[in-house]
């Protein structure tokens, strides 16, 4: 047996690695954004005493986290069109993404909201606080900042998750894979030097999110806890 | 020419899921027999050993499963052995869930007070016998709420297998669908199917974090 590994060939392509890449990051930048946000939003609604919105949020949660990311971005992309809803495959995928990270980050930050101290919630009330003010400045904060390593796990999982919009035809890093060997026929080289730029953009997201959240976000909160 | 009525596709359809829980209950097992072989070797405290683990769980977790597929698919090729797709994608998920399995089931033994070792230890129980009567017992108690919840991961994760033309619920969806022009109505369905197998197990999974039967 003679295996003769060529990842020349491979890199000799950067072009369309770097295309890849700027795409990935750009799908999980712009989809980490606003399904965080709609997760807070969300998560803000399940605190209110609106029983109709709860329920049907809660059912939207339990839909998204309990079907695979590639038959929700097939039924954007193919089964929409039949209700006239015609989306290209870059709108399909972020609209994929974000409806699945809002799901989970919804469920992640209301599981930081239940650990607030109900203590703290009436010293709030007790100060005055307008009902918005005591969530955005008392539950949120530190909820957020309990949760925040398991919303960046998340990020990262969608981030690796966004691997299979290249089968729509999104132009990230496993489609450029799979463009590349498809010119040169170096299947496997081409996938595990995509393999290794994933495994390389997760530790560096971890990293940098993590970071970021210790040192500018929840700056105040990580000196006093 | 033949009419696909809902009945011929959800039918269908349940044929096909099927492969998906063949395939599910291949990834657990095989995962869970190399995770608990990972799981060992990683308590015997071999630093060496414990360095090599930790960079393969490192590596499952932080590149997509999707091209851990083609990687196995296309390494086998490259190894000369014959590639199906039924071998690729069970030894892709098996590799995959291995790797999870073997860091849940780690985080479970650190929960295990330490006391606990120092006392089987003190009793003059050798290493086989701490695990079995004294640690495992306890670890298995912790560790059925996250691996039941992995389980789910682990079905949708099979969903990808599609990909490298493994004839499973999506694979069968796309496939009808195209045949049926009716992909809102397939996918829905394939959906559905999905929610129907997964949901039971995400809903017994947090029941049992929520306190029934936990340690």
């Amino acid at each position: 047996m003679n295996v003769q590994l060529d990842f020349l060939t491979v890199l000799e392509q950067w072009p369309l690695l770097i295309t890849g890449v700027s795409w990935t990051l750009g799908l999980t930048a712009v989809s980490s954004f606003f399904g965080v946000l709609s997760g807070l939003g969300l998560a803000w609604v399940q605190t209110q005493d609106w029983p109709i919105p709860r329920g049907i949020i809660k059912v939207y949660v339990e839909l998204i986290r309990n079907t695979p990311f590639i038959v929700q971005l097939f039924f954007i992309f193919f089964g929409l069109p039949q209700l006239g809803v015609h989306l290209s495959a870059e709108a399909s995928s972020v609209l994929a993404m974000i409806i699945n990270l809002s799901a989970y980050s919804t469920e992640i930050v209301r599981a930081g909201i239940d650990s607030t101290p109900a203590g703290q919630v009436q010293a709030a009330e007790s100060l005055g606080l307008k009902p918005v003010q005591i969530f955005t400045h008392v539950i949120l904060p530190p909820a957020l900042f309990r949760v925040w390593p398991a919303l960046v796990a998340q990020i990262i999982i969608v981030m690796l998750g966004s691997a299979v919009c290249g089968q729509i035809s999104t132009e990230e890093l496993s489609y450029s894979a799979n463009l590349i060997q498809s010119r040169n026929f170096r299947a496997f080289e081409s996938f595990i030097i995509a393999a290794a730029i994933y495994l390389f953009l997760s530790i560096l997201i971890r990293a940098l999110l993590n970071r970021l959240g210790k040192n500018l976000i929840f700056k105040g909160l990580a000196q006093n806890g | 020419m033949v009419e696909f009525g809902l009945w011929d596709v959800l039918r269908n359809l349940l044929l096909a899921a099927r492969w998906t829980l063949v395939l599910s209950l291949i990834a657990l097992i095989g995962g869970a027999l190399f995770g608990f072989v990972l799981l060992v070797l990683r308590l015997l405290g071999k630093k060496y050993i414990n360095t090599i683990i930790a960079v393969y769980v490192e590596i499952f977790q932080g590149t997509p499963l999707l091209l851990q597929l083609f990687l196995v698919y296309f390494g086998l090729a490259l190894l000369g052995m014959e590639t199906s797709v039924w071998w690729s994608a069970s030894a892709a998920l098996v590799l995959y869930t291995g790797a999870y399995l073997t860091e849940i089931w780690s985080g479970c033994v650190r929960s295990v007070p330490t006391g606990q070792w120092d006392a089987a230890q003190s009793l003059g129980l050798t290493f086989a016998q701490q695990l079995k009567w004294i640690i495992f017992p306890q670890v298995y108690r912790l560790s059925v709420a996250p691996t039941v919840g992995f389980l789910v991961q682990v079905i949708k994760g099979t969903a990808l297998t599609s990909v490298i033309g493994f004839v499973e619920l999506t694979k069968a969806g796309s496939m009808i669908s195209n045949v049926t022009f009716k992909p809102f109505l397939v996918f829905s369905c394939v959906a559905l199917l999905y929610f129907v197998i997964c949901f039971p197990l995400s809903w017994y999974s947090r029941r049992l974090e929520s306190g029934f039967g936990g340690a």
